[in-house]
């Protein structure tokens, strides 16, 4: 039993499912000699030689292109995006390519795509950005974000052994930040589409993923001596969405506060308000509310950044109004 | 060459170049008439409003598309090639099927992607080739991809990508290409220069003369060759192809070819001048110019060249019978196959009102 971060535990996963299975190959820039960006991969090219984790040139498309040929051929490749801001760059290769082809042309393209999103951290317009609503209107992808250190590790190795392709997100202000006592000798494996009640509550279910699972979480500690009960759900795959679980929680508590860190216009909440507007209407006492960041790039200055995002005193002031509707 | 290879040749014929055998000489014949008669097969088919969708030709085009793939190994888990839509004589020769094309243009059921996707886009990995997606030059980062796996595996294969004159403008051929080149990825690309992007000509897509030239600059072999001279690809081709295969790494052959037909049938090619379509119809046929090498150098007789038309014909007029009446697919059949997991996607409620 030990301790470890959410990098530390993505880590794990990574090293077990490259040790598992000799398919499994990395590649994404400075990845290699250098360990990436937030050395995620540090100490791998050097346990698996140059072949099996491969520095790349800053090409984008062509990383996902080549991890999909690869795939193609029966590999199992793991790319990285530096920063997933990046992965606009590779949009086309994504959502033309790999996404659709399993359905056009029979061609299974089991690839993860992972690298580090999300602000909270004075990363600027393009160093902090959530790119799952501009991915998640693509038939054939899915999309995984895990909020724990176990979901982490237990997720990627899920994506991995998984055959589509997935677009993994890793907050970076959870990367060194949460910590949790994983379980030796047992393997964590957590499987894709489900969701996970991170707090049982009566009075309202915030849904939520990511970063702001955390958020909600503290936002919950505060109301509860108020006599507001939180419930929250970590959603850790948004595509696809398990509805049966918003739906149970809906059907509990009769209100809906959706939280993300994402812009309001065309993010999922919308999708999510939807969903829970045709599945489980009747059973909604009040309004389904966004706590989202406002509808502007992420600016980079503390001030600026703080007001754009949503936060703790945000969910509980949101949690506060909705409560006494 | 040795003696053997030519069975049935007299001795005063003049050697055949590039290790090519005769009776290989007629399969290429064979290739070109087919994919020839299958075209115009097509052509039919479209003003019957029997093709679905864009009909593209591959008209003088041939020659290269044919002798490219014709030098690679081909057979179950060799080579592997990935082609466009002027490519229909390559996918031909890695052993796709006329009654497969025919369906696919024709979207039906039982066509390889069961109506999903259009004309040429369609695979056979065990085969050796790999369908493009329209957005041009992707294939390019996906081959890299193919042939680091071949690399990877330490296995003796080769892959073959082409690329349009139009499409070496995109970002995507030059990701791949230098990615590949750095990886030394066994792969060979084609650059087919056919005068015409759709409607832009070269000096508006680059500002070299060759797109050989371009290639200099990814540190990569790269070559200028007369498209429409099929022995001469062939012979460019199998060089490269064999030199990739032995980890020399990526080779770009450029083919200077002319695209006769317009992008698709629909177009009408206003801004192409009709004599220069005329002049490289007239002087500069690859067909023509394969079966003048075969007959002035008593390769082949004007007898076998007709016996293989005819069989031509007969193939693809048995494989439009066989076909042309089956149904489109079931509307149902839609849904499967987003996903490994979950199996379908979801029928949405007011389909059940």
């Amino acid at each position: 039993m030990a301790d470890v971060t959410f990098l530390e535990a993505l880590r794990q996963g990574l090293w077990e499912e490259m040790e598992r299975d000799e398919r499994v190959f990395m590649l994404g820039e400075d990845i290699g000699a250098y360990g990436g960006a937030f050395k995620v991969t540090e100490g791998f090219q050097k346990k698996f030689g140059e072949a099996r984790v491969i520095d790349t040139p800053i090409s984008e498309a062509a990383i996902v292109g080549a991890a999909a040929g690869a795939a193609h051929m029966g590999m199992r490749p793991v790319a990285e995006m530096q920063f997933i801001d990046f992965i606009s760059c590779a949009y086309d290769m994504l959502t033309n390519y790999v996404a659709t082809a399993r359905y056009r042309a029979g061609l299974a393209t089991p690839i993860v795509v992972r690298g580090p999103c999300g602000g909270y951290v004075r990363g600027g317009p393009f160093h902090s950005q959530n790119p799952e609503a501009a991915f998640l209107h693509t038939p054939g992808l899915k999309i995984v974000y895990p909020a724990t250190a176990r979901d982490a590790k237990g997720l990627i190795k899920a994506s991995i052994r998984d055959e589509d392709p997935v677009l993994f997100l890793e907050h970076k202000w959870l990367y060194r930040r949460i910590k949790e006592t994983l379980p030796d000798g047992e393997e964590v494996l957590t499987p894709i589409g489900q969701a996970r009640l991170a707090r049982e509550g009566q009075d309202m279910s915030v849904i939520t993923y990511g970063a702001t699972v955390w958020k909600a979480l503290e936002a919950a500690d505060q109301l509860a001596p108020d006599g507001v009960s939180l419930e929250v759900l970590d959603l850790r795959t948004l595509l696809p969405l398990d509805d049966d679980a918003i739906v149970a929680t809906v059907k509990k508590t009769g209100k809906v506060l959706i939280v993300h860190e994402d812009t309001r216009t065309g993010g999922l909440a919308g999708e999510i308000t939807a969903r829970i507007n045709e599945r489980a209407f009747e059973w909604l006492d009040g309004p389904i509310k966004r706590v989202t960041a406002h509808d502007v790039p992420l600016p980079y200055a503390p001030t600026l950044e703080d007001f754009v995002l949503p936060q703790t005193d945000d969910i509980v002031n949101a949690a506060r109004w909705l409560a006494k509707y | 060459m040795p003696p053997h290879s030519v069975p049935d040749t007299r001795s005063d014929t003049p050697a055949i170049p590039a290790d090519l055998e005769r009776l290989q000489l007629l399969e290429v014949y064979r290739y070109l008439r087919l994919t020839r008669v299958l075209e115009e097969r097509l052509v039919a088919l479209y003003r019957q409003s029997k093709v679905i969708g864009g009909l593209f030709r591959s008209l003088g085009q041939e020659g290269e598309s044919v002798a490219a793939a014709f030098a690679l190994e081909r057979g179950r888990h060799r080579d592997v090639l990935s082609p466009l839509i002027r490519n229909l004589g390559a996918l031909l020769v890695m052993g796709a099927k006329p009654i497969e094309i025919l369906r696919q243009y024709m979207a039906k059921a039982e066509s390889p992607t069961r109506g999903r996707e259009l004309n040429v886009h369609f695979n056979d990995l065990e085969k050796g080739y790999l369908g493009q997606i329209s957005h041009l030059g992707d294939m390019v980062p996906v081959m890299a991809g193919i042939t680091l796996t071949f690399k990877m595996r330490g296995e003796p294969r080769v892959g073959l990508v082409f690329v349009g004159d139009g499409a070496t403008s995109t970002g995507a051929f030059h990701e791949g290409l230098n990615f590949a080149a750095v990886q030394r990825c066994p792969l060979v690309v084609i650059g087919e220069y056919n005068h015409w992007a759709y409607s832009t000509p070269p000096e508006k897509q680059f500002a070299v003369q060759h797109l050989a030239d371009r290639a200099k600059g990814y540190g990569i072999h790269a070559v200028t060759v007369d498209g429409n001279d099929v022995l001469a690809v062939y012979a460019a081709t199998k060089y490269a192809v064999e030199r990739a295969r032995r980890g020399k790494g990526v080779h770009f052959i450029e083919v200077k070819t002319y695209r006769r037909k317009g992008h698709a049938e629909h177009d009408d090619q206003s801004y192409q001048p009709k004599d220069e379509i005329e002049r490289w119809a007239r002087e500069n046929d690859p067909v023509d110019r394969f079966v003048k090498q075969l007959l002035d150098n008593d390769w082949a007789e004007a007898g076998e060249l007709a016996e293989i038309d005819q069989a031509a014909k007969d193939e693809i007029d048995q494989a439009t019978d066989a076909c042309v009446d089956e149904p489109l697919p079931a509307p149902e059949s839609a849904l499967p196959g987003v996903y490994a997991q979950p199996a379908a996607a979801e029928r949405l409620w007011f389909r059940s009102l």
